[in-house]
């Protein structure tokens, strides 16, 4: 209605996540009290310590007597979420370029008495806040920009949003110290132990809240597919995580807990959440990302809103049954793995039908990728998408698979998904949001941009050429 | 129920109902009448202003 509908004192938000988080406060003092396991000693104190300061700026916020104004978006959390993003992306990124030299230095970069930094216990946090911490973030930061500007409502949940923003955060603190200091479960992409876990599965549910919460207050009456491929993206994420991390610790106060699946039930329920990661973290996501910043960018609507739909439901069809192509030879049946297989090959259509939709949309406005380095990021991060995902199924088929697994033309096939695809349409993303929340006319060098954006496309061709020769030097050297 | 039940349930009539849906999302999205709700779609992006622009509305 006006402007002046700003409340006064505590919101019922503020209300239910004081009481939240002091229960949550509780049960840390509890555990910090009574674990004698010391990993778990060093976790509950930073739950504890986290919780308090949450406790801390609630009361802060309900005594300064501001509240948010209905009026306009909510951009705070924007803001935090592009300085969240490019922070997670630097830890990450740095940290793979120190594990690559301890594996092209081994004698200089091995510590025998420093456990902590070997390979072993700095890839997980690598690959952790690459994809976990910077995708992560930067889905969520884009999703709360594009849920709101596509629906024109605001941020639905108070203070809520804040609540996913920093718990996500204290998920990724968690996670990697405790990979560093060896809480794991083993498990690919999804180490965190049950605590961690479950932390993480809050955070997520009030994600989906949030999200659902902004839907539901939408003015706009057809929601943009962009919000769909968040939207599922959320979902799947919260079922892949529930299912796969089903297990029982051995005590309240211990960390380490056991899978309630065995042998080959749990590396199969592993890669139906290992490929469903892929598929719906990092490709239904960032796909939302791609509908939303690409017709934004190139300032034209999306090529065929049709084949949007089509492209979305064949996805999510789709993408669930591919798992099985990781374990082609094991126990696995072989008409699972041949059902795998299969699925990955069919996942050429949604893929393809995506990228050209992408690549259409800048038909008549080709120019742009000469003169926006912006955009030129997006459209490159889309020929990766097309890229990366025909490699994708050509590398599932069991023949090919038996050349190219446990060589390195599987980490160079990551690369080019999450380096050229996700890295790219999160910095496409990036470098169209700071100057818009920031209200700026222009970034503040788009020559920066011009050399940020050779500089990495070289590098990454680099990377995965010589993760060709390599990968299939070493599988050829398997075999003989 | 028995898990060979359960596989065949899936293998039939799961494999006949997802069918089933498909076909009809892919009709939807292509039945000739939803044409100007989907050019109207497509332009949501373009046409994100600010939120109180919308307010005086």
């Amino acid at each position: 209605m006006s402007n002046s509908t700003a409340r006064k004192g505590m919101g019922l938000d503020v209300l239910t996540l004081g009481v939240f988080l002091s229960i949550l406060a509780l049960v840390s003092l509890f555990l910090t009290a009574k674990t004698h396991d010391p990993l778990m000693k060093v976790h509950a104190v930073i739950l504890l310590g986290a919780f308090v300061l949450g406790i801390a700026a609630l009361f802060m916020r309900a005594a300064s007597g501001l509240s948010f104004d209905q009026s306009k978006y909510e951009e705070g959390i924007i803001k935090a979420g592009i300085v969240a993003t490019t922070f997670w992306g630097i830890v990450g990124f740095l940290v793979g370029v120190i594990i690559a030299s301890q594996l092209a230095f081994p004698n200089l970069l091995y510590f025998e008495n420093i456990g902590w930094l070997n390979f072993g216990r700095l890839r997980p946090v690598h690959t952790s806040a690459v994809i976990f911490a910077f995708g992560g973030n930067a889905l969520m930061v884009t999703s709360f920009y594009v849920v709101q500007r596509t629906n024109h409502a605001r941020l639905a949940g108070g203070v809520w949003p804040w609540f996913v923003f920093w718990g996500y955060q204290l998920f990724i603190v968690l996670a990697a110290t405790g990979y560093v200091s060896g809480v794991t479960q083993s498990k690919e992409y999804a180490e965190p132990e049950w605590y961690i876990d479950l932390w993480l599965t809050i955070v997520w549910v009030s994600y989906l809240l949030v999200f659902l919460g902004t839907l539901w207050k939408r003015k706009i009456k057809h929601i943009y597919v962009a919000n769909w491929f968040y939207l599922s993206f959320i979902v799947t994420v919260a079922m892949l995580h529930i299912i796969n991390n089903i297990s029982i610790p051995i005590g309240l106060t211990e960390h380490k807990s056991y899978s309630l699946f065995s042998g080959v039930q749990d590396a199969m329920t592993q890669w139906w959440y290992g490929h469903n990661a892929v598929g719906f973290f990092l490709t239904a996501g960032f796909l939302g990302i791609m509908y939303y910043f690409v017709p934004k960018r190139a300032e034209r609507p999306v090529y065929s809103y049709r084949l949007s739909i089509v492209h979305f439901w064949s996805l999510i069809f789709i993408y669930i049954w591919a798992g099985p192509h990781h374990l082609h030879y094991t126990a696995l049946p072989m008409w699972a793995q041949t059902l795998g297989m299969t699925f990955s090959i069919i996942l050429w259509m949604p893929s393809w039908g995506g990228m050209i939709n992408g690549l259409m949309t800048l038909s008549g406005a080709w120019d742009k990728l000469r003169t926006d380095p912006v955009m030129r990021m997006l459209v490159v991060s889309v020929a990766f998408y097309g890229m990366s995902t025909f490699e994708g199924p050509v590398m599932s088929i069991r023949a090919v698979n038996s050349l190219s697994h446990y060589t390195d033309w599987t980490i160079g096939h990551v690369h080019s998904g999450a380096l050229g695809w996700v890295a790219y349409v999160s910095f496409g993303a990036l470098y169209c949001m700071v100057p818009w929340v920031w209200k700026r006319a222009r970034l503040y060098s788009n020559d920066l941009v011009e050399w940020h954006f050779w500089i990495s496309t070289i590098g990454i061709v680099f990377y995965i050429t010589s993760r060709w020769v390599s990968g299939i030097k070493q599988g050829l050297m398997w075999r003989a | 129920m028995s898990y060979e039940d359960v596989a065949a349930f899936a293998q039939t009539w799961g494999l006949v109902y997802f069918a089933i849906l498909f076909g009809l999302i892919v009709l939807y999205a292509l039945w000739p009448g939803n044409q100007k709700q989907f050019d109207e779609a497509a332009r949501i992006p373009l046409e994100d202003g600010p939120l109180d622009d919308e307010e005086g509305k």
